[in-house]
């Protein structure tokens, strides 16, 4: 007779917001859902929020993995090393550029391929499978491709350009190097900025288009009065990510140009002082610094754009 | 009309966008080794100057290289499938369950998704390096883990919302516990969604770079981005360009075959984890 007592127990409460505070449903529904919980939230702080506190006590160290008998407490001296340096201040230009220039043209690229993917009829799949083929590319498969197309004895760009000389060498010059390398960061994440893009625009209802045109409306009013303001959220989130991600840029950089001619990012900074020259001091300060700049990144594009990601997953 | 030409040259320019580096670097993988280190503009291997099968022979039958493919293979899946698993618990109790704390959970998935990797590396390094899992599987599996929980929490509580709760609570009725309607009936309703984020979950661990270089030295745990990277060939001065190509090409091939196969279900978590339509 049990099942009986439990049928009417369930059954008789109605899942509605104002439930009663301290009904055995709910605190059994609070412990059930934080324990269903508690390993995925164990496992994130562990490889992250841990090892960045530990960071933090790092960097206040002089503190070398080739002579770590030598550790010594240095209070901020790691940080005002870091700020003071040219160096810093360089790769942190060179990020920040790179994430301005990439989500920038992304943008535009990937709304025109997002409009296309959208309007197409025929051979949807095969469009689809195409532009989603970049993203499956390993990021170091593809820095290799770009980084042969442009090579001046191997490649392929310096013969199709007509307004490029045969011997031009990409890797020679910072300028050119820096081009090749957001070449190959767009080439990779365009499809992602595209298929967010691509739900963005499949919100956008038909009949307003469609009224805008009665209206009179020229296509460029059409894509700036309607399609485009409806679409807000969608273009939020998708350059809040990218731009997140464009600012951590690593992979191509490494296998690109491994840093020469003054094209190190950040993220290889740091990399290279823990790495490949165990200052795990210096390092530890460099890994803060970055941690924080993302954090100024992400509070700033939230705050210029008004960036509402409870309202974007319709979670308000 | 003129709208219709405008779709297709559209579409011939998202083709080419899309496939050209594809192309190059497959036609790459079949230019010979002597051609490459003497010069060979041009996009197609010019007579003489293919290689036919050789430079993926040469791959396979690197040991670093075979070596490296079992490493990625095994580290990507056991870390997708831990992390699946451990996802769809937390996802679950997101989208259906009321508790305190939820709010906390989606933000720090969210905080997480957008960490810079790299500045984990240093004390990540030093950690596995004291506690001795440091070029090994299981040091590579766990930050995976960390990292590709996020977006798959974000995608399989979305897919959760969408199942209908009736049936759940049909089952409740008929007097399961919560956690039996959970096995019983959502698994199986949410199996596409767990799919899903299994796919995307792999795709993160076959493509990350930044922990494979770090926190391996020896090929015991290096994955094939890695590899790849450090790849030198016999001659360590001049780097041998189409056999890189080649390798590149059979590190690409299973995702591909993923991308294939399951575009439409891609697309689905891709955008339902980002912004729900």
């Amino acid at each position: 007779m049990t099942t009986s007592t439990v049928q009417t127990a369930t059954a008789k409460e109605p899942r509605t917001k104002a439930k009663p505070p301290d009904s055995d449903r709910t605190r059994s529904e609070n412990s059930l859902g934080r324990k269903l919980v508690a390993p995925a939230i164990v496992l994130m702080l562990l490889v992250t929020a841990f090892p960045m506190l530990r960071a933090l006590y790092l960097s206040l160290f002089d503190y070398s993995l080739t002579d770590p008998g030598e550790r010594s407490f240095v209070g901020l001296q790691n940080y005002a090393t870091a700020l003071s340096d040219s160096l810093f201040w360089r790769d942190t230009a060179n990020t920040v550029m790179i994430m301005v220039v990439t989500v920038a043209i992304e943008l535009v690229i990937g709304f025109a391929f997002a409009m296309v993917m959208h309007r197409v009829i025929f051979a949807r799949g095969v469009i689809r499978t195409s532009i989603l083929i970049p993203y499956g590319i390993i990021t170091v498969v593809s820095g290799f491709a770009w980084q042969f197309a442009f090579s001046n004895d191997n490649g392929f760009v310096n013969g199709w350009l007509p307004f490029i000389s045969d011997n031009f060498d990409w890797f020679g010059e910072y300028g050119s190097s820096m081009i090749a390398i957001m070449v190959s960061e767009i080439w990779k994440t365009t499809p992602f900025m595209s298929l967010l893009l691509l739900a963005g625009l499949a919100q956008v209802s038909e009949d307003m288009i469609e009224a805008a045109k009665v209206d009179g409306a020229t296509w460029f009013q059409r894509l700036f009065k309607v399609i485009l303001p409806n679409m807000r959220a969608a273009i939020m989130v998708a350059v809040l990510f990218r731009a997140l991600d464009a600012y951590r840029i690593f992979d191509n950089i490494f296998v690109m140009t491994a840093g020469a001619n003054g094209t190190e990012s950040i993220s290889f900074l740091t990399y290279r002082q823990v790495i490949e020259q165990f200052q795990l001091g210096i390092g530890s300060a460099l890994s803060v610094l970055l941690f924080l700049s993302v954090l100024v990144v992400a509070y700033l594009i939230v705050k210029i754009f008004r960036v509402d990601l409870a309202s974007a997953r319709q979670e308000g | 009309m003129k709208q219709k030409i405008g779709l297709g040259v559209g579409l011939a320019a998202i083709l080419v966008w899309c496939l050209l580096p594809v192309a190059w670097i497959i036609s790459l993988s079949f230019k010979s080794q002597q051609a490459v280190s003497n010069g060979s503009e041009g996009f197609l291997p010019q007579s003489g100057g293919g290689a036919g099968w050789q430079n993926y022979a040469d791959v396979v039958g690197d040991d670093q290289f075979r070596r490296a493919i079992l490493n990625s293979i095994g580290i990507s899946l056991i870390a997708t499938l831990l992390s699946v698993v451990i996802a769809t618990l937390a996802a679950y109790a997101i989208a259906r369950l009321e508790f305190k704390g939820k709010k906390f959970v989606l933000t720090t998935a969210l905080v997480i998704a957008m960490f810079p990797v790299v500045s984990l590396v240093g004390p990540l390094f030093d950690m596995w390096r004291t506690i001795g899992i440091y070029d090994t599987w299981l040091g590579l599996i766990i930050p995976y883990m960390s990292f590709t929980l996020p977006l798959a929490i974000w995608t399989l509580s979305a897919f959760f919302r969408e199942i209908p709760w009736e049936m759940e609570q049909a089952a409740q009725v008929d007097g399961a516990t919560s956690w039996q309607a959970f096995r019983k009936v959502i698994v199986p309703l949410a199996a596409p969604g767990v799919f899903t984020a299994a796919i995307l979950t792999f795709f993160f661990a076959w493509n990350d770079f930044v922990f494979g270089i770090s926190l391996t030295s020896t090929e015991s745990a290096r994955p094939i981005p890695a590899a790849l990277s450090f790849f030198v060939g016999p001659d360590p001065f001049s780097r041998p360009a189409s056999l890189l190509a080649a390798g590149a090409v059979v590190a690409t091939i299973p995702i591909v075959i993923i991308v294939l196969l399951f575009q439409r279900k891609i697309v689905a978590g891709l955008t339902s984890g980002a912004v729900k339509g």
